[in-house]
């Protein structure tokens, strides 16, 4: 069995309650780090482990901390991102509602490393259930002075509020996410500032992912060294995978960073490979907004090498032929996928999704839609392929926030790697569009 | 620490040195060149959501993207994204590029695409027409065809009360009469609703504007999404003759511009300056209900650009300089007359040349298109 951290204890019964989750060792690392760490102690161990943030983006947490600015007589805040809705990662909402307490350990030791006495947890608005949890978890910790005036008779205070989201995936875009807690519309602010020195009501905030966080508890008993042990390279301690599409056994795993690709899509104690009788076609490794990968590039690098489920060899060979490890949303397409109605169900998140504040997001999003819709209904035409790279170009890095980005990046990739599904998909209309029609073509099938 | 003057950073735009203060952004440094010379206005980046009497505006419409080459003096490292003028502050050494960088112009060519594919196009009914910011954006930045072949957005028509008609339709989204009715008017009834390219602007559940500075959200409009009820249809601006007039208002100013048909004053609104921007908002009572010129005391005609449609049938070449781009426009297309060829007398070979001719420009324009 691999190294666990958050999942060690996820099928004890009970494990939603305190006092189970106490008796599996709960709450140690918010007694270590209050009675007998500094604040800037903590923060070290963060910066020792190299954990980097799990909402999708990869940045050293402990760096992030860091830069959290400290003047004087102003609040600072640690904000965390429960707002999970990425198509294809349904990793927060599984250890929220399973072990809830993780998180809220979680919570109050970074609260204390970053000196925040009032903190929040956004969560995505349609999960009202795990909001309740979150809330009873809360209470129990408050009962038994985890929480609240004078924690452990430390004099530290803290006051944890769990948030209900905006029912909006732009939410989960931490100025958008501040910008909403603040209880305003959630529309993505231009950056600079940063929440790190003007965040939530323009104090110094710390927006974290709420699997990031999860990990801190382990990280405070452990030392941050031991952390860092796990994984491989910068790609430090484990990370869970929501695993979906044709395989035999979808669901979150937790992985050890650098685990080859090819076991953790083929061995049974994760995906369990392709569903019987199929092969495989492409992958979205990272959820929905990383560039999709073909076949030939999924378990090795294009210079030969193993694919590993690693921060850097998932990037390996930049947009040309690697993906991103993102947040974590793997998912796996079978021969029968058609390629450009996935790109097209992408597309239609995207446009749905955007904030609509900046032109290239507002009206990009809508265009590449409608330009797939019509591909995919056999109304396309042969200039729609190049219309559609260059309309990902005009969005790409030009947007306020990286919605923009990552509407552009499954586009981009989905043409670079199946350009002739595509140009099928307008030479032969009505095969196109016959039900259940998917491209074969001469694509080297796995 | 003895300095007491405030040390000013020197950057580069486009080739050209400026000296601003801390704090100063790219684009206010670019206006700053432009208005100690007025030859240089054409590299100034183009604002359709930024407006600088109101705090706050800007970033949202990327019109106005440039390349920093050198982030400072210090640092000299390039910014890896193109970054918005309008909002980014000037660091001491900076190295900025906007009309010498290709990168930039090609992003601002989508940002026009992009403004454009969800427009009505319905210039020639629209009371904004020869006063729209899109119109000189599209003009000076678009390329001449479309490559949109979708249907375009509609919105349903909202009724916003009896001054102000909304266009939703023809709405780009630069947030600036959110910001005006925030910020100038004294309570806050107008906001945007909905998402992406469904967003849409809206007075709170519909509820009318009604207070007393409401009307400057139809002068901050950058198209012709906002307009004056009380002008509709009345006229074409370029008919119009504007003049500087004020009165003695005890809400605002009382500084605006009448325009005239004729004898009548068809339409108030306020003064603005270089840039577009409004000088001072006006008050209701001034802009819908003193419409006639004994309200006020004239001034004298109001200045208006060359370049602007306005001032055609009207100019004034004491009140103007010449734009250099026109004379360099020019000469660029300036080619020297090949008079080495023989001269063609026969019909036979005239007809069959212009055929061929005729040949080549049609496929050349069939290039064009599929480019
Ligand atoms: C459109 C968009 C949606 C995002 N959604 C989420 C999300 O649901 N959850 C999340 O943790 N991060 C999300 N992020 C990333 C956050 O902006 C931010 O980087 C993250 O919360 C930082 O936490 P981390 O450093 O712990 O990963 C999103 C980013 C973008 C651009
Ligand atoms: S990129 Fe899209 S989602 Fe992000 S701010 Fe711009 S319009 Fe909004
Ligand atoms: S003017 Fe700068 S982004 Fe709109």
């Amino acid at each position: 069995m691999a190294r666990k951290i958050l999942t060690e204890h996820i099928h004890v019964p009970g494990i939603e309650t305190f006092d189970v989750y106490r008796k599996q060792g709960g709450y140690t690392a918010v007694e270590k780090a209050i009675k007998s760490m500094s604040p800037e102690e903590v923060v070290e161990e963060a910066k020792k482990s190299g954990v980097r943030g799990r909402g999708g983006a990869g940045f050293p947490m402990g760096m992030k901390w860091g830069f959290l600015a400290k003047p004087e007589g102003v609040p600072r805040y640690l904000v965390c991102n429960a707002d999970e809705s990425e198509p294809g990662t349904f990793k927060d909402h599984y250890l929220m509602k399973t072990i809830p307490h993780l998180l809220i350990e979680g919570m109050i030791v970074s609260s204390f490393a970053l000196g925040a006495n009032k903190s929040f947890i956004y969560v995505r608005g349609e999960l009202m259930y795990v909001i309740r949890i979150l809330e009873k978890a809360i209470e129990e910790a408050k009962a038994k002075g985890f929480l609240g005036k004078n924690i452990l008779g430390s004099g530290y205070d803290l006051e944890l509020v769990v948030q209900p989201g905006g029912g909006a995936y732009i939410c989960g875009e931490e100025t958008a996410l501040l910008e909403s807690l603040e209880g305003k519309r959630g529309n993505p602010r231009n950056k600079p500032p940063f929440p790190a020195v003007k965040g939530l009501y323009q104090c110094p905030t710390v927006v974290n992912n709420v699997e990031s966080i999860s990990n801190m508890p382990w990280i405070v008993n452990n030392g941050g060294e031991a952390y860092a042990q796990i994984g491989i390279g910068r790609s430090t301690g484990t990370k869970l995978i929501s695993a979906s599409g044709h395989i035999q056994r979808p669901g979150v795993y937790e992985i050890e960073l650098g685990l080859s690709v090819e076991e953790f899509m083929n061995s049974d104690e994760y995906c369990g490979g392709i569903r019987k009788g199929h092969h495989l076609k492409a992958l979205v490794a990272g959820g929905s907004s990383v560039p999709i990968l073909p076949a030939n590039l999924i378990m090795k690098t294009a210079n030969g090498e193993d694919r590993l489920m690693s921060y850097e060899s998932l990037s390996d060979g930049g947009f040309a032929s690697g993906t991103m490890l993102g947040s974590g949303g793997f998912i796996v397409f079978d021969e029968t996928a058609c390629i450009v109605k996935n790109t097209w169900n992408f597309s239609q998140f995207y446009h749905h999704e955007s904030c609509g504040q900046c032109s290239p997001c507002r009206e990009g999003t809508g265009w590449m839609e409608k330009v797939l819709h019509r591909i995919e209904h056999g109304h396309g035409s042969m200039h729609d392929v190049d219309l559609l790279v260059d309309i990902t170009k005009k969005i790409e890095g030009n947007t306020i926030c990286p919605l923009g980005d990552a509407a552009s990046w499954p586009v981009a990739s989905a043409i670079r790697h199946f350009r002739d599904e595509f140009v099928w998909h307008i030479t032969h209309p009505s095969e196109a569009t016959a039900p259940g029609a998917a491209y074969r073509g001469d694509m080297a099938l796995v | 620490m003895e300095e007491t003057k405030p040390q000013l950073f020197k950057i580069t735009f486009d080739g050209i040195e400026v000296e601003v203060e801390p704090g100063t952004t790219i684009m206010q440094a670019a206006r700053k060149i432009a208005e100690a010379d007025q030859s240089q206005t054409s590299i100034v980046p183009p604002a359709m959501c930024y407006y600088k009497p109101l705090p706050a505006s800007g970033g949202k419409c990327r019109a106005c993207l440039v390349k920093v080459a050198q982030g400072s003096a210090k640092d000299t490292r390039p910014m890896p994204k193109l970054v918005p003028s309008c909002i980014t502050q000037v660091q001491d050494g900076m190295v900025v590029e906007n009309t010498t960088n290709e990168a930039v112009l090609e992003a601002r060519k989508g940002i026009v695409e992009f403004l454009l594919i969800n427009h009505p196009l319905d210039c020639p009914v629209c009371d904004q027409a020869g006063e729209c910011n899109l119109q000189d954006f599209a003009f000076e930045h678009g390329s001449a065809h479309t490559r949109y072949e979708e249907e375009r957005r509609t919105f349903e028509k909202k009724d916003i009360g009896p001054y102000v008609q909304l266009h939703m339709t023809r709405c780009i989204l630069c947030y600036r009469c959110v910001y005006t009715a925030d910020q100038v008017t004294n309570k806050r009834e107008h906001g945007v609703m909905n998402r992406g390219d469904a967003s849409e602007i809206s007075t709170y559940i519909e509820k009318s504007i009604d207070n007393d500075f409401s009307g400057n959200i139809i002068d901050v409009c950058p198209v012709g999404a906002l307009t004056d009820k009380t002008y509709r249809f009345k006229n074409r601006v370029w008919f119009s003759k504007p003049e500087d007039a004020h009165c003695d208002c005890d809400k605002c100013s009382g500084k605006v511009i009448l325009w005239y048909r004729g004898d009548e004053v068809i339409r108030v609104t306020a003064r603005k300056n270089t840039w577009g921007e409004v000088n001072e908002f006006i008050c209701n009572t001034c802009r819908f209900e003193r419409k006639k010129t004994s309200d006020w005391v004239l001034e004298g005609p109001t200045k208006v650009k060359r370049s602007s449609v306005i001032s055609a049938n009207k100019y004034r070449s004491d009140l103007v300089k010449k734009p250099d781009f026109a004379l360099k426009l020019a000469a660029t297309q300036f080619k020297n007359i090949d008079d080495t060829r023989e001269y063609v007398t026969d019909k036979d070979t005239i007809r069959h040349q212009s055929i061929e001719n005729n040949d080549k420009a049609n496929h050349r324009s069939l290039l064009n298109q599929n480019n």
